[in-house]
């Protein structure tokens, strides 16, 4: 018989009411120790992420709380939790934003460069485990042709699911990344 | 920097993504395949390190953290147990984040209308971070079952969320927890999307008769497992560091 090892906690849905306890002050609570969740506290470029999460019928998901992890302008990882930040989508129009840094590139563990990205999770209603996905830049054409996990995805839609946009209109440099949950244009997720 | 894998992640363990049983599954799961990695890298292995600083002094004590006239209404429990990897290797320092309903079944929260009483001294959320041998605990009230529009009305049994970080960020879980003998256990869509019992048996709490606080709260223990590490062998590295 194979060798036996302790079974994983299994996951279950964060539900509509995760913000009690992932964002209490979008929940209507007050405001503990961190003030702005939703701001990396990373040296770098200033940058601004901002999207909406669509489900199969091409609506907002206006009750998902995304996370982001992402190493500095230098492609170094804070060792603290300065690299995460945490935002809801906003209850009315389902936007949500970030403030953070463009992180630098770094290697992947086969000594391969990668792209400058940003590790993205998913939490939601009806999203019974929380997803995984990576944003990249659409201005690191060069660093994104050669990034060896952009390599793998099975189609250039694939591909292109995961670069988010610069936004020219905005006075901040913004980069705007919708995460399509499902159906055609569905963002290619992760399991690592 | 090389650090060691995890254990590949049993999604026949975890629940599956779609499950019509519950309807918020139908629109909000992914129809492609998840792409797998096979291996993670810096970015996956390394995750942000919470230390106590971050804690306020009554965090863990949801009977107490939002209270302004008293302690909150209903059965005083504490929740208690130890967080693992799959090597029952403890796990030191992890941040939790729970949060639940009052004893009513009504969450503090702006989109929840239910009929049930807001309880002005309940906020029903709480941090803390596993010490030196993985162990938590929280103090709260033992939450209320709640109906939800599902198919037709459903209720929840009692449950508490929880969050919880581990080292490294692909270690990361949601989930919730349930209580022994709750009658409503086997009727949840919600925990139904999970297969195996074996797999739902984890997520109930034992009541904990020999921890509880005399003449204060009852006791449940409710142990946590996170991905385990893999063993490291022998590195390939192609550019020699």
């Amino acid at each position: 018989m194979p060798v036996k090892y302790l079974k994983e906690t299994p996951s279950q849905t964060a539900g509509p009411y995760v913000h009690i306890g992932m964002l209490p002050a979008v929940a209507g609570l007050k405001v503990r120790t961190q003030e702005k969740p939703w701001i990396t506290g990373l040296k770098g470029e200033t940058i601004v992420i901002e999207g909406t999460v669509y489900d199969g019928d091409r609506e907002p998901v206006r009750d998902a709380v995304l996370e982001i992890w992402q190493a500095d302008g230098k492609g170094k990882f804070d060792g603290g939790y300065a690299g995460f930040a945490r935002a809801a989508s906003d209850l009315k129009t389902g936007l949500y934003r970030f403030e953070t840094v463009k992180p630098g590139g770094f290697t992947w563990h086969d000594g391969r460069m990668q792209a400058p990205h940003v590790t993205v999770y998913i939490f939601a209603r009806g999203i019974n485990m929380h997803l995984h996905t990576r944003l990249y830049f659409s201005d690191e054409e060069k660093a994104n042709a050669e990034d060896p996990v952009l390599r793998m995805l099975p189609s250039q839609a694939a591909r292109d699911s995961l670069v988010a946009c610069v936004d020219p209109a905005a006075k901040e440099k913004t980069y705007r990344f919708d995460i399509v949950l499902q159906g055609e244009r569905e963002t290619a997720f992760f399991d690592v | 920097m090389s650090r060691p894998d995890l254990f590949t992640r049993d999604r026949n363990w975890h629940p599956p993504q779609y499950d019509p049983g519950y309807k918020s599954t139908v629109l909000r799961s992914p129809r492609r395949n998840l792409i797998s990695l096979e291996k993670g890298g810096e970015g996956e292995l390394t995750g942000p390190v919470f230390g106590h600083q971050i804690l306020d002094e009554l965090d863990n004590d949801l009977i107490r953290n939002y209270a302004t006239d008293g302690d909150a209404i209903g059965e005083r429990i504490v929740v208690h147990g130890q967080v693992l990897d799959q090597n029952a290797k403890p796990q030191p320092g992890v941040l939790l984040e729970v949060w639940q309903a009052n004893a009513g079944g009504r969450y503090r929260h702006v989109v929840d209308g239910y009929v049930a009483p807001l309880d002005p001294n309940f906020g029903g959320c709480g941090r803390c971070i596993t010490d030196d041998e993985g162990r938590y605990f929280f103090r709260t009230i033992r939450p209320g079952p709640y109906p939800w529009r599902n198919n037709g009305c459903e209720w929840r049994p009692a449950h508490i969320h929880i969050s919880i970080f581990g080292h490294a960020f692909t270690q990361r879980l949601v989930t919730q927890l349930y209580f022994e003998g709750d009658p409503l256990i086997p009727l949840c869509p919600i925990l139904n999307t999970i297969t195996d019992p074996a797999a739902v048996d984890m997520l109930i709490a034992r009541l904990d008769m020999e921890n509880q606080k005399v003449f204060d709260s009852l006791a449940y223990r409710f142990d946590m497992v996170l991905r385990g590490q893999r063993s490291t062998y022998f590195e390939n590295r192609p550019q020699g560091n």
